[in-house]
C-alpha cells in the first residue's frame, strides 16, 4: 500500500468540492439545460388504469393540433424495437421475465405506463396535445398486493407467469434451518412490511435523443448513473444496431439514488421520434409522471423466524419474502431482491442456519428495482428488527444479544454460508461500543423509566449494519453465479500531458458523490503531482473508457481502485523513462513525490513533468518504448467489500398524538479508509435522512384499482430541513484487503441502517406496551392506534 | 403580452404568452438555466428566486405577473466573480451534493438572512422547509446557512446582487475548513491469527496467493 498517511498528502483531507463553484453559481448543466438547434419536445400519454386493454388509439385531432409534429404510438415503435431488455434475470428467473417496450402495445398493466408520445415545437404545446388523444380502455382486473398476486384466481399479468410469479429463488440449508428452528429454546415469529418507496431525486429523469440520417448514428443526452451501460442496452437488445451507432451523454445530474442506473421506455421512444420528425427531441419527466414512472424501491412482504438459545446465541434464521416487482422486471430487479438481499440477510452474526426464501411477483404497480442500498436496508430491517424482537422476547438487551452474535475480527474473511461473497474485513464491536457512548445507553434505560413515570415515551434503537459494496467479480455476479448477464469490473484512463497535466478518465458516473475531487485527491497523493493539476473527465461514452457505471457504493472501490493501477502503470514507465534520462539502472529509480532519482544521489533526479514532457516529444525514449504516458486499466475486483457499522437512535413519542420525534441519530460507521472525509460524512447524512424517512413519512401508496394515492410532492412525504434532526457521526476505520487504498463505500450506508434503527427505538419506546413490532412508516396515526390498542383505549400509557 | 423586467440588473423587453411561468421565461428566453424545475405542485422550491427582492417560486408565477419587477436569479447573486457569503457557506460546509436544489436553496437562505442575520439552526430549518433537497439530510445546508450569518457583515447582501451591494460579504476561497467530524484512528485488527489459506492481503486477493479468493465464490455462487 503506498497511499501512506504522511502530512501534506491530500487523501484523507477534508477538501471542499471542486464542482460546487459551477453548481453555486447557476452554471451546472443538467439535462433540461441543454438545447439544441431545431429541438422539439415530447410528451407523453399516460394511462389511467392500473390494468386495461387498449381497444384503439385515435390520434387524429392531436395530430390537428398547431405545432404537433407527430403521436407516436407503441404499435409504431414495436415494428422497429425489442422490448427493454431485463439485465439481471437472478436467481435462476425462468423463461418468464416480462419486460416494458417503448410505449404499451395492446394492454397496459400500471397507471402511467406510456401509451403515446406526441412531439411538438413546444412544451407547452405537447402537453396541450396529451388530452386529444383520444384511447379507448377496456379496463380489466387488478392486483396491487404481491401477496394476494399469487392466490388462485387472481387477474394474470403475463401469460408466461402463472399466479404472476417471476421467480421463486432460495438460499441457505432448508432442512437444518428447520431442525434449527423446531429444537430451539426461543423461537421468535414475525410478518415485516418494508415498505414501497418513491427513489424522488430533486432531478426528475429527462432523454434527449438526436439521429443522424447520414452516419446512421443516434446521440442521446440521458440523466443518468450509467451511460455506458445504456448505451450497451440500447443497441444490442432494444435497437439492434452496433454499438458504434450510438452514443450516450450524462450531462450534470440531480441525483440518483439507483432510479437513474436503469434503461427506460423514454430512452427507447424518444430515439424512435428523433428518427422519425428527423429532429432532435427532448423529454423531460413531470414529477407526477416520476413518481408513478421512474422505477421504485422496496416493498417486501416477509415472515421471519428467529430461533435461539435462552442466552442470547442465534441458532437459526428463517425468511419468507414476496417481493412486489411491479408490471414488469425492471433493469436490475430480480438481481436487488435475491442476490443483493437473500444472501445479506445475516447481517453481522454468526447464525449457523439460514434458509431463505423469495418470491419475485408482477403486480399492476410501478416497477420495483435498486434504491439506495437496493436489497440491503431491506436484509438488514430483517435482520436487526428480529434480533431486537429475539432479545425481547428473552429479556435481553438488545446490545449485549448482538455482541453475542458478533462475527469475530479474527474471522476474516467471513463467510456466511449463504452464498455471498466471504466478508472482506470487519470488527464490528468497537463501532457498537463508541455508537452506545456517544449515545449514553448506558444510562438509557434509567431515563426511559423516569420518562415514562412523567408520561413520556422515549425509545432507543440500534442497528448494527453491514452491507455489500464493490460490486463486484464478474465471475460471480456473472451467468455462472448470480446471474447477472455481464460483468461489473471499472476502467480508467489516465494521461500525462507535455505540461504535466493529468487527465483521468473513469467510466463511473457521479451524480452527486464528488468523483472530480475525490479522484484528483487519489491521482494527485499517487503521482505527486499538483491536485489542481489532475481533472477527471466522465459520461460520454465517447472519450471514457467502458464503465459500468456508479451505484452499489462502488466507485472508490472499484472505479477508484482502476485509477489507481492506470497510476501505477504510468509510475513504471516513467520509471523507465528516468533511468533513460539519467542514464542509470532502472532497478536504481526510485519513484516517489512526483520524483524520479537516482538510489544514493538523490541530486540526481527528474521529475514527472520533465519525464512526461520527454515521453511527449519523444526524441530521446529508450529503444522499444512508445511516445507519451497513457494508461488504461480495466479493473475487476476479486471481491466485493463489506462495510459497517452501529446507529442508534433515540426517538420521543407523544402518547396523546403518535407523534413520532427522532430527537437524536448517532452513527458510527466503518467505511475503511477515508479520501475526503468531508464527502464521506456528506454521503451519511444523506443516507441517514432517506432511511429516517422510510422509517417516519415516506410510502408510496396504491389503492385497489391501481391508483397510485401518493403520486405527487403534496401526498409523498419526502422529508424537509424541520423533520430531520442533527446528525452525529463518528468511525472505525478498518481498511479492506481486497483494493489497494483499502476503500469500501459510503454512499448507501446510511439508509441501509436508518430505517431499522430508527424502527427499533420506536418499537424501544412502545415494547412495555406488549408491543413486539409495528410496520413503518410511523405515522402519528398509525402510533397513536397502536399505542391505544394495547390499552383498550383508554389512552394511559404508563 | 408584452413584458418589461430587470433581471439581474439587465432589463428586458420580450412578447410573452399570458400563460409563459416565470421560470420558463428565465430557462427558455433568457437561457438562465440554473433556477430550476423540481415538481409541478410547487413543493420542491429549486425554483426560487428574488422578485423585487423577496423570495419567490418562480413556477407559481406568470411571467406576466413579473412585468416591471427586478428579479434576481442565482446567476446574479456573485458579483463580479465574488461569491456571497451564502455560495461561500454552501461550497465550505459542503451544502451541496448533485447541486439540483442547490439555487433555490441559497435563494431562499439569502431571504432569511435578510430578515433574521442571526438565526438559530432550529429557525433555518424551519424558513427552509419550502425547499427539498433529497442528497444532503439538510446538515451541511444548516451549517451552509450559519457560515453566511457568521460571514456577512449586517447580514445584508445575501442574494440580490442585482439590485443591491454584496456588503462586507467576505472570501475565504482557500479555506480548507476542518470536518466536523473528524475519523476515529482505530487500530487494525492483528491478523496474526488469521488461518494462512484465508485471502488477508491485496496480493492474496488479487490471486497471487489464493485459491481461496479465486475459488470460493464460484463454489458461493452456485450454492443457491
Amino acid at each position: 500500500m503506498t497511499t501512506a498517511e504522511a502530512p501534506g498528502k491530500m487523501v484523507g483531507k477534508a477538501i471542499k468540492r471542486r464542482e460546487d463553484p459551477r453548481l453555486i453559481t447557476g452554471q451546472g448543466n443538467y439535462l433540461d439545460d441543454i438545447k439544441l438547434p431545431g429541438m422539439l419536445y415530447a410528451a407523453i400519454v399516460r394511462s389511467p388504469y392500473g390494468h386495461a386493454r387498449i381497444k384503439s388509439i385515435n390520434a387524429d385531432a392531436a395530430k390537428a393540433h398547431p405545432g404537433v409534429v407527430a403521436v407516436i404510438t407503441g404499435a409504431d415503435i414495436a415494428k422497429e424495437q425489442n422490448p427493454l431488455p431485463c439485465a439481471w434475470a437472478a436467481g435462476g428467473v425462468p423463461n418468464n421475465v416480462n419486460t416494458p417496450r417503448a410505449l404499451a402495445v395492446d394492454v397496459v398493466r400500471y397507471v402511467g405506463e406510456g401509451v403515446a408520445l406526441v412531439v411538438a415545437e413546444d412544451r407547452y404545446v405537447a402537453h396541450d396535445a396529451l388530452d386529444l388523444v383520444e384511447v379507448d380502455y377496456e379496463p380489466l382486473d387488478v392486483v396491487v398486493d404481491a401477496e394476494a398476486a399469487t392466490k388462485a384466481g387472481k387477474v394474470q399479468l403475463h401469460e408466461n407467469a402463472p399466479n404472476n410469479i417471476v421467480m421463486h429463488w432460495t438460499c441457505g440449508d432448508e432442512q437444518p434451518t428447520a431442525q434449527a428452528i423446531e429444537q430451539a429454546e426461543v423461537v421468535v415469529k414475525q410478518r415485516i412490511l418494508n415498505q414501497r418507496l418513491i427513489p424522488t431525486p430533486m432531478e426528475t429523469r429527462g432523454y434527449i435523443s438526436r439521429y443522424d440520417s447520414a452516419t446512421g448514428e443516434y446521440t442521446i443526452w440521458m440523466s443518468s448513473q450509467g451511460p455506458h451501460v445504456m448505451r450497451l442496452l440500447l443497441t444490442a437488445f432494444v435497437l439492434g444496431i452496433p454499438e458504434n451507432k450510438m452514443r450516450c451523454i450524462a450531462p450534470d445530474v440531480g441525483g440518483g439514488f439507483g432510479a437513474k442506473i436503469f434503461v427506460y421506455p423514454e430512452m427507447a421512444s424518444t430515439l424512435y421520434a428523433a428518427k422519425i420528425v428527423g429532429q432532435p427531441v427532448k423529454w423531460v419527466e413531470t414529477r407526477r409522471e416520476s413518481c408513478a414512472v421512474t422505477s421504485h424501491g422496496r416493498d417486501h412482504i416477509t415472515d421471519l423466524e428467529i430461533a435461539g438459545t435462552k442466552d442470547g446465541k442465534i441458532t437459526g434464521l428463517r425468511v419468507h419474502t414476496y417481493a412486489n416487482l411491479g408490471a414488469y422486471c425492471s433493469t436490475i430487479a430480480p438481481g436487488v431482491a435475491t442476490t443483493l438481499y437473500g444472501r445479506m440477510v445475516a447481517g453481522v452474526y454468526k447464525i449457523p442456519n439460514v434458509f431463505v426464501e423469495v418470491d419475485g411477483v408482477y403486480t399492476n404497480t410501478g416497477m420495483v428495482d435498486a434504491y439506495r442500498g437496493a436489497g440491503r436496508p431491506e436484509a438488514a430491517y430483517v435482520i436487526e428488527r428480529a434480533l431486537d424482537m429475539f432479545a425481547q422476547k428473552l429479556g435481553m438487551d438488545p446490545a449485549e444479544v448482538r455482541r453475542r452474535n458478533f462475527i469475530q475480527p479474527h474471522e476474516f474473511p467471513y463467510d456466511t454460508g449463504i452464498g455471498m461473497l466471504p466478508y472482506d474485513s470487519g470488527n464490528y464491536e468497537p463501532a457498537l461500543d463508541k455508537a452506545l457512548k456517544m449515545a449514553g445507553y448506558a444510562n438509557f434505560a434509567q431515563e426511559q423509566a423516569a420518562a415514562r413515570k412523567q408520561g413520556r415515551l422515549l425509545g432507543m434503537g440500534i442497528c448494527s449494519y453491514v452491507e455489500v459494496c464493490g460490486v463486484a467479480p464478474s465471475k460471480w455476479i456473472g451467468l455462472a453465479g448470480q446471474g447477472w448477464g455481464a460483468g461489473l469490473w471499472e476502467s480508467a484512463n489516465v494521461k500525462v500531458h507535455l505540461t504535466g497535466k493529468v487527465v483521468v478518465t473513469t467510466g463511473s458516473m457521479p451524480h452527486g458523490q464528488g468523483h472530480e475531487t475525490s479522484f484528483a485527491q487519489l491521482v494527485s497523493d499517487e503521482l505527486g503531482v499538483p491536485y489542481e493539476d489532475v481533472i477527471v473527465e466522465y459520461g460520454d461514452t465517447q472519450g471514457t473508457p467502458f464503465g459500468y457505471g456508479t451505484y452499489g457504493s462502488r466507485s472508490a472501490a472499484v472505479g477508484g481502485t482502476a485509477i489507481f493501477k492506470s497510476v501505477s502503470k504510468i509510475k513504471e514507465k516513467a520509471r523507465k523513462l528516468a533511468a533513460h534520462m539519467l542514464e542509470a539502472a532502472e532497478e536504481d529509480i526510485i519513484f516517489e513525490n512526483g520524483k524520479a532519482s537516482v538510489r544514493g544521489t538523490p541530486d540526481s533526479s527528474k521529475t514527472i513533468q520533465d519525464i512526461a514532457l520527454q515521453a511527449h516529444v519523444a526524441y530521446d525514449l529508450p529503444p522499444g518504448m512508445e511516445p507519451y504516458l497513457d494508461e488504461t486499466t480495466y479493473y475487476d475486483p476479486p471481491n466485493c467489500t463489506f462495510p459497517f457499522g452501529t446507529h442508534v437512535c433515540l426517538v420521543e413519542i407523544d402518547a396523546d398524538t403518535g407523534k413520532v420525534t427522532p430527537l437524536r441519530y448517532i452513527a458510527v460507521d466503518d467505511v475503511g479508509k477515508v479520501i475526503n472525509p468531508l464527502i464521506v460524512d456528506g454521503q451519511l447524512h444523506g443516507g441517514i435522512a432517506q432511511g429516517m424517512a422510510q422509517a417516519l413519512y415516506e410510502a408510496a401508496v396504491y389503492d385497489d384499482d391501481g391508483q397510485l394515492l401518493t403520486g405527487s410532492l403534496m401526498d409523498y412525504a419526502i422529508p424537509r430541513a424541520d423533520m430531520l434532526p442533527h446528525y452525529e457521526l463518528d468511525r472505525t476505520e478498518t481498511p479492506s484487503p481486497v483494493n489497494p487504498m483499502g476503500v469500501k463505500g459510503a454512499g448507501e450506508a446510511g439508509t441501509i441502517a436508518a430505517a431499522a434503527t430508527v424502527s427499533n427505538a420506536v418499537v424501544n419506546a412502545l415494547q412495555h406496551l406488549g408491543i413486539q413490532h409495528l410496520d413503518m412508516p410511523y405515522t402519528a396515526e398509525k402510533v397513536w392506534r397502536a399505542i391505544h390498542e394495547r390499552n383498550g383505549g383508554n389512552g394511559h400509557v404508563s | 403580452m408584452e413584458i418589461a423586467v430587470t433581471v439581474n440588473g439587465k432589463a428586458y423587453h420580450h412578447d410573452v404568452p399570458p400563460r409563459l411561468l416565470l421560470v420558463h421565461y428565465l430557462r427558455e428566453q433568457l437561457n438562465l438555466t440554473g433556477t430550476h424545475v423540481g415538481c409541478d405542485t410547487s413543493q420542491c422550491g429549486a425554483c426560487v428566486v428574488h422578485v423585487n427582492g423577496v423570495s419567490v417560486k418562480s413556477c407559481t408565477l406568470l411571467a406576466v405577473q413579473a412585468n416591471g419587477t427586478q428579479v434576481t436569479t442565482i446567476e446574479g447573486v456573485a458579483i463580479d466573480g465574488q461569491y456571497s457569503a451564502m455560495q461561500q457557506g454552501f461550497w465550505e460546509m459542503h451544502g451541496l451534493q448533485c447541486g439540483f436544489c442547490t439555487p433555490g436553496m441559497i435563494m431562499s437562505a439569502s431571504a432569511l438572512l435578510q430578515n433574521n442575520p442571526h438565526p438559530t439552526d432550529y429557525e433555518i430549518r424551519h424558513a427552509l422547509e419550502g425547499n427539498l433537497c433529497r442528497c444532503t439530510g439538510y446538515e451541511n445546508i444548516v451549517k451552509a446557512v450559519q457560515y453566511a450569518a457568521q460571514n456577512s457583515g449586517h447580514g445584508q447582501s445575501l442574494g440580490d446582487g442585482g439590485s443591491q451591494t454584496n456588503g462586507s460579504a467576505t472570501m475565504h476561497e482557500e479555506t480548507k475548513p476542518e470536518s466536523p467530524e473528524t475519523p476515529a484512528e482505530l487500530e487494525h485488527p492483528r491478523r496474526d491469527d488469521a488461518t494462512p489459506e484465508k485471502p488477508t492481503t491485496v496480493a492474496d486477493w488479487e490471486g497471487e496467493n489464493a485459491g481461496a479468493a479465486d475459488d470460493a465464490p464460484m463454489q458461493q455462487g452456485g450454492k443457491s
